[in-house]
């Protein structure tokens, strides 16, 4: 015979199946138990009998919110203090751990690594031996890096300027103040950017007349070491920072104001564009070409002259293009969300 | 060389090519090129996969003038032609799906930009996909994190801000490990060209040489991949960033750029390292446990939720649980019946954050459960289409995840020894929470609404685009249920000739 059980309710199923629903907690029966025992008698009794249970269960009720106030305040107390401390030891203990573990294991896995500079190493295979034994033959180049990077993987490169571009994106998408009407930019936004260009070191005299020599300089350096990027040490990206980093000093000389005249948004929508543009048509033209084993148009000409191996010395321009753009355009959106 | 052959070629460089295009159009006529593109990509894949399905076997694609361990190379086979059809379909209908939202949700001026991130991220999937080169899958594996991170941060409501945050550090660390693996490869084999690291990583093996650093590659590199695409230990960003960005980006984090990186380390264990040395190594029993406690722990935190996107979102936990416990029993079977889930899940989940969309807009733009009484009646077509999406997710017959459930059970059969008890009763635990909170969910969709609340009469307003792209969904998720044997054989002839 079954066994009948009388607290049915507070058995496990009827609570899983409670807590399933989202429905009652402890709290919640208490809370309706207590109202259904106000209910009770309600309307049994004298004026006075009624005003007496009122008043007692007012001071029962003010009697309970002080308890409850006061275990608030200790269990706060407690977070505030032991447990607050106590979690974060706990989370630094954890986390050193497990960091001195990485290390550790990444360390050891250091030292069971092929040796450094030895000959014999896997690196040095067949596929270094012919970019460096066969790659001015083959791509006109005499600086091997820019020859791998540009020629041989130019498929990688491709890919490595668009994370650029993507990363400009997404910094205009985050920092750009917005024109649109409907929730766009905010009165103080704008007062803040005013502000800005109100108070923007632009009559600075030291660091005019220095910028006034360096930037033409610095931006001319930046433009050989990209156009020279296949003979020399340099290339795209390291000529693109630089010219940057002259562009920069420029607006921070003169301000907006100036720098504006040359450069806004549209300026660098274009050059990104074009920049973009035409690397991504001219390598699927070289990528189709060579995937199908038909004759390229582009020759490797001289090694060593300016306007020799192929594509090489023009990807390199909108590599740089769109390094420098990408510079400047950090710059200026985290300076005042705009260019 | 047949033309046809250049097609994954055409379907990488076409959007990479037309985003920066993108950036100077306005925004109605950006939305337009990025629908076309699209729908370009998706009629080529359909069209390779055809061919490939045909043809057999797979062949590979030189980028340039010098051949594979000098320059860059493309393969292509069956399992790639029907994922890249799948991920560009999927896509295709998410972005025709939330175009209304995101028309609503982002600012005028920055919808161009939102496009550049949709082009990317198909471009760089497709790579993802069809690249036979390790440092390739590395770039742009860097494109699809940062264009996911805006695609959370377009929206600037709620606590996207903080949800992207989250989302950029755990992904950073992914990446960084992930990178740290291919250094330590490229130094032990000297190969970045995946065919010929895995002779490398063959022969290093039979040697013994380089065992421990080998083992730290392979852990390396699995634990990055699986911090991005959410295994269970690693999910705390996923509530968030699915939650509150715009219906497009949730339906495109979930289904696609999780997929995308569980689809690259599939491919790194068949093409890189060989399954032989992976199941050496132990590192599947690790994700196999991971996966089993994924699929409770994801369904249990799902049934506590009151916001519907929040739910779903969970709930993809539990289901990135069931692919990678596919993986984890390490057979032939297993990775098919993952494979399967890849796809059937992709379908279910980017519908379901389409249609809830559309659910929460029919009442009062508010996505908690007590306000979504009866909004199956209010939004008709979204309605039917989250029932058939939550049927398809609990294993209903005749849908998409009823197969994939199938599949997983015939593998765990086949598995044998303890891995099969453990995988039927997970399965059936599992399941059974599934129906717990989906049907819950169908059952408050068609629920007589709350006597107090009044709704905004929007019957209808969803549009077009919105409507054609559940129905599309819908029938896939059918076909998928009625017609997976095709499919079946698709997987596992391409998986045969995956490595």
């Amino acid at each position: 015979m079954a066994h009948i059980r009388n607290d049915y309710e507070n058995s496990w199923w009827p609570r899983l199946k409670r807590w399933l629903q989202g429905g009652s907690t402890k709290l919640d029966e208490a809370m309706t138990k207590e109202y259904d025992e106000s209910r009770e008698g309600h309307l049994v009794g004298t004026i006075e009998e009624a005003q007496a249970r009122e008043d007692a269960r007012e001071e029962k009720v003010r009697r309970q919110l002080a308890e409850e106030q006061t275990m608030y305040t200790q269990a706060h107390q407690w977070a505030a203090t032991h447990g607050q401390k106590t979690a974060r030891v706990l989370y630094g203990l954890f986390a050193v751990i497990i960091c001195v573990s990485i290390i550790a294991l990444l360390l050891s896995t250091a030292t069971h690594l092929p040796p450094f500079g030895n000959a014999d190493n896997p690196v040095n295979n067949e596929v270094s031996q012919r970019y460096i034994e066969k790659g001015q033959e083959e791509t006109g180049i005499v600086n091997i890096v820019a020859g791998m990077i540009l020629d041989y993987r130019a498929f990688d490169t491709l890919g490595e300027s668009n994370v650029l571009f993507i990363a400009a994106c997404s910094v205009l998408i985050l920092l750009r103040i917005s024109r649109d009407p409907n929730g766009g930019v905010s009165a103080e936004q704008l007062a803040v950017e005013a502000n800005d260009r109100m108070y923007e070191p632009k009559n600075d005299i030291i660091l005019q007349h220095i910028a006034k020599v360096l930037v033409p300089i610095i931006l001319m350096f930046g433009m050989y070491v990209i156009m020279n990027g296949h003979i020399s040490p340099g290339g795209g990206f390291s000529g693109g920072a630089i010219m940057g980093a002259g562009l920069i000093l420029y607006l921070n000389a003169f301000g907006f104001k100036q720098t504006e005249r040359f450069f806004t948004f549209k300026t660098f929508q274009i050059v990104s564009l074009c920049a973009l543009s035409f690397y991504a048509l001219s390598k699927a033209y070289s990528f189709f070409t060579g995937a199908n084993h038909l004759e390229s148009i582009i020759t490797t000409g001289t090694p060593g002259a300016l306007f020799s191996a192929g594509l090489i010395p023009y990807l390199n321009l909108a590599v740089g293009l769109v390094v420098c753009c990408t510079m400047y355009a950090f710059y200026t959106l985290f300076r005042k969300g705009d260019m | 060389m047949e033309l046809w052959k250049s097609i994954p070629f055409a379907c990488i460089l076409l959007p990479l090519g037309s985003a920066a295009m993108t950036s100077v159009l306005k925004g109605k006529f950006a939305r337009r090129w990025v629908c076309i593109v699209l729908t370009i990509v998706t009629v080529l894949n359909a069209i390779l996969t055809v061919i490939m399905s045909r043809t057999g076997g797979y062949y590979t694609y030189m980028m340039g003038h010098f051949p594979a361990p000098w320059g860059n190379e493309l393969r292509a086979g069956q399992l790639e032609a029907i994922t890249g059809f799948f991920f560009a379909l999927i896509m295709l209908l998410s972005f025709i799906g939330g175009l209304k939202k995101i028309e609503e949700h982002i600012l005028h001026d920055k919808q161009s930009l939102y496009c550049i991130m949709i082009l990317l991220l198909t471009a760089a999937l497709m790579a993802q996909v069809y690249t036979n080169d390790i440092f390739t899958a590395y770039v742009f594996l860097e494109i699809m994190t940062i264009s996911a991170c805006s695609l959370i941060t377009a929206r600037t409501k709620g606590r996207t801000l903080v949800a992207a945050t989250r989302y950029m550090i755990m992904n950073l660390v992914g990446s960084g490990l992930f990178l740290l693996g291919i250094i330590l490869l490229y130094d032990l084999t000297g190969h970045l060209l995946m065919s010929n690291a895995k002779e490398a990583v063959a022969a290093l093996h039979a040697s013994g040489e380089y065992h421990q650093p080998l083992t730290v590659v392979v852990a390396v590199i699995t634990i990055g991949l699986a911090i991005k695409s959410a295994l269970f230990p690693f999910h705390t960003w996923v509530p968030d960033a699915y939650s509150y960005s715009t219906p497009t980006s949730s339906a495109v984090l979930s289904s696609l750029v999780s997929k995308g990186y569980i689809f690259l380390l599939l491919k790194i264990y068949y093409r890189v390292i060989g399954l032989d040395v992976i199941a050496d190594t132990g590192v599947l029993n690790v994700l196999f446990v991971f996966a089993l406690v994924g699929m409770i722990m994801g369904s249990l935190s799902a049934i506590r939720q009151s916001d519907i996107r929040r739910m779903i979102a969970f709930s993809s936990v539990a289901q990135i649980g069931y692919i990678y416990m596919g993986m984890g029993l390490g057979t032939d079977e297993g990775m098919m019946a993952a494979v399967f889930h890849i796809f059937a899940h992709s379908v279910c989940k980017s519908m379901l954050f389409l249609a809830a969309g559309g659910l929460a807009d029919a009442s009062g733009n508010s996505k908690q459960f007590r306000d979504l009484r009866g909004a199956g009646y209010r939004s008709p077509i979204a309605g039917v289409a989250f029932t058939i999406g939550a049927l398809s997710m609990v294993g209903f017959p005749f849908l998409g995840g009823f197969s994939s459930k199938v599949n997983f059970a015939m593998a765990a059969m086949g598995a044998g020894d303890v891995r099969m008890t453990l995988t039927l009763i997970v399965l059936a635990i599992s399941t059974a929470l599934n129906t717990v909170y989906f049907i819950k969910t169908v059952i408050t969709l068609y629920r007589k609404p709350l006597d107090n609340v009044v709704y905004p009469v929007e019957r209808g307003q969803r549009g077009f685009c919105f409507n054609c792209a559940l129905i599309c969904f819908s029938v896939v998720n059918i076909v998928l249920g009625l017609f997976s044997q095709p499919l079946v054989q698709l997987i596992t002839s391409g998986l045969a000739t995956f490595g």
